[in-house]
């Protein structure tokens, strides 16, 4: 269950049974599950008493302004950067415990894309959790590595030097190695950023196998106008969770102004719109 | 990275006084260990100044290594007026004097420094064999090593440590001019024909060793065809890998119309 950090005034109170009957957060089910996180860089905080229950299975979308917190969440679930306070617990256990079942999506800016690898040897080491210390890549990894390439669509560049493939085919390569990692709980940041049509199309359909699969996706994401329709579920990050919970229930104008506040454009206009029109799944 | 190998092979200078100045030797033992703190400590002030001064990687390495070179210069100096520790030797080195210096390796005599070079090459070599993956991932993506548990930071600091211990081992024959070439010049070139790691490796080794040997032999033609003496052996070779990354960068231009990397 989702449930959301110390309401904003007057906002939850009355939703909260349909969300998160209380008494039942952080249950010992729930994928990903992040207890009062508090992550500050030299002294300034930037996440606040985070408080969050992702259930298995779902699709969660990380929405909020630049600056917001979005990636720093994800990394301070990760162990990436330290948490001033706080817990996290995936599948009821601690990150450090539960590694193996966790794939991570950096932002595709975050590695430099002339390193003298391949598509394939980039999507094997997703793999090297698994291979081990010392030992090296076989056969058989890089035939997993080629086939989570074809589930992406780009086998044919298997072996294309990373520079030379698109934006759009970058984010696929990445996608691929957090596949082969087969995790049940994927962080992906800004997976959307600057790709081709076809690409956000593969992308949405890869979220949707995960989640037929029983998988649980936490995406950032930047495109107010396609939540509705890419993601079950939504947290409202600014700082504080503004607001969590099913799509159609928390991703209003009201709370999107609360996390937007005077930053809230034309853009939203046409999310709410969406989100309005958008029937329920 | 191929700055923080320049880096380090500056900064190291303190770590080799200081070990000098300590043990009063110039034993190998003592010199490595110094290098390696010091190698260490150069990555780590690296991190620091650029996290907590918020600036970036480049800048934060300028200021660590011209300081901690700084540093060194002064302790030479003070140590040189005892002992011979000489601040032109650690610039361009002594490799033709390297032949007068022997130990006795089975049986036959070597020069020291063979015996020296070739274990810290040995110690690369199977650091690189065998972590080979892990080197590739952490340096790639560390972010994505640590969360598969592979400890990104700490491969850092080995590889830091390594680069500090061969520059260290290779000082004194050859000088610091040299080592920073080496460390990358030949890696360049290699870079400009592949974009596969292995096959890089294997051509910068290549280069490498072909600088030497064609620089080593232009220090002795080179200035007796013009009525000279035979010029320094060292800078002659880091000349002639920038020659050889200038003529494959022309040829890669020539052929292809562009550079690789577009």
């Amino acid at each position: 269950m989702l449930t959301l950090s110390p309401p904003p005034p007057a906002a939850t109170p009355t939703r909260r049974p349909v969300l998160a009957p209380l008494g039942a957060e952080h249950s010992p089910e729930a994928a990903l599950s992040i207890h009062d996180m508090t992550v500050a860089y030299h002294r300034k905080p930037v996440l606040w008493d985070v408080d969050l229950d992702v259930p298995p299975g779902s699709l969660v979308g990380i929405v909020g302004p630049n600056g917001a917190g979005k990636s720093t969440l994800i990394k301070a679930v990760l162990d990436l950067i330290p948490r001033v306070s706080g817990r996290v617990l995936v599948f009821g256990k601690p990150y450090r415990q539960q590694r193996h079942r966790v794939a991570y999506v950096p932002q595709r800016e975050s590695v430099d894309w002339d390193f003298p690898v391949s598509a394939l040897e980039v999507v094997a080491m997703g793999l090297y959790g698994r291979i081990g210390w010392f030992r090296p890549v076989t056969r058989r990894h890089r035939e997993i590595a080629l086939h989570a390439l074809e589930r992406v669509g780009i086998a044919d560049l298997a072996h294309r030097q990373i520079s030379q493939l698109s934006g759009g085919q970058q984010q696929r390569t990445f996608l691929a190695r957090a596949l082969v990692q087969e995790a049940d709980l994927y962080l992906m940041d800004e997976p959307f950023a600057a790709v081709d049509a076809a690409t956000e199309k593969a992308i949405v359909r890869l979220l949707q196998d995960l989640r037929a699969a029983g998988r649980t996706a936490l995406v950032v994401h930047h495109d107010l106008q396609t939540v509705a329709e890419y993601f079950d579920r939504v947290v409202l990050l600014n700082l504080r969770v503004v607001a969590s919970g099913l799509t159609e229930t928390v991703f209003t104008r009201e709370n999107l102004q609360k996390t937007y506040g005077g930053r809230l454009t034309l853009m939203t206009e046409a999310a709410e719109a969406l989100a309005r029109e958008t029937p329920a799944p | 990275m191929s700055m923080m190998g320049d880096a380090i092979s500056h900064a190291v200078l303190p770590g080799l006084a200081v070990a000098f100045l300590v043990t009063g030797s110039r034993a190998s033992v003592p010199m490595f260990l110094g290098a390696a703190v010091v190698g260490v400590l150069t990555a780590l002030f690296t991190e620091w100044v650029r996290g907590l001064g918020k600036v970036d990687e480049g800048a934060s390495m300028g200021v660590v290594f011209t300081s901690l070179f700084a540093l060194g210069l002064l302790l030479v100096v003070q140590a040189a007026d005892h002992v011979d520790l000489d601040p032109g030797c650690v610039l361009y080195g002594a490799i033709e004097l390297t032949p007068l210096d022997t130990v006795t390796l089975a049986g036959r005599e070597v020069p020291r420094v063979v015996v020296m070079l070739g274990v810290v090459f040995l110690l690369n070599l199977t650091c690189v064999l065998v972590l080979y993956k892990e080197l590739q991932i952490s340096s790639f993506d560390p972010a994505l090593a640590t969360t598969l548990g592979i400890n990104a930071r700490g491969l850092h600091f080995l590889l830091m440590t390594l680069v500090a211990v061969t520059a260290v081992a290779s000082f004194e024959t050859v000088g610091n001019i040299l080592v920073v070439a080496m460390l990358v010049v030949p890696a360049a070139t290699a870079f400009l024909l592949t974009r596969r790691l292995s096959v890089l490796l294997v051509l910068a080794v290549g280069f490498g060793v072909g600088s030497a040997v064609v620089g080593h032999v232009a220090a002795l033609a080179v200035p007796a065809a013009f009525g000279y003496a035979s010029t320094n052996t060292a800078g002659m070779m880091a000349l002639t890998s920038g020659v050889g990354l200038l003529v494959v960068m022309v040829v890669t231009l020539l052929r292809r119309g562009q550079p690789l990397r577009d």
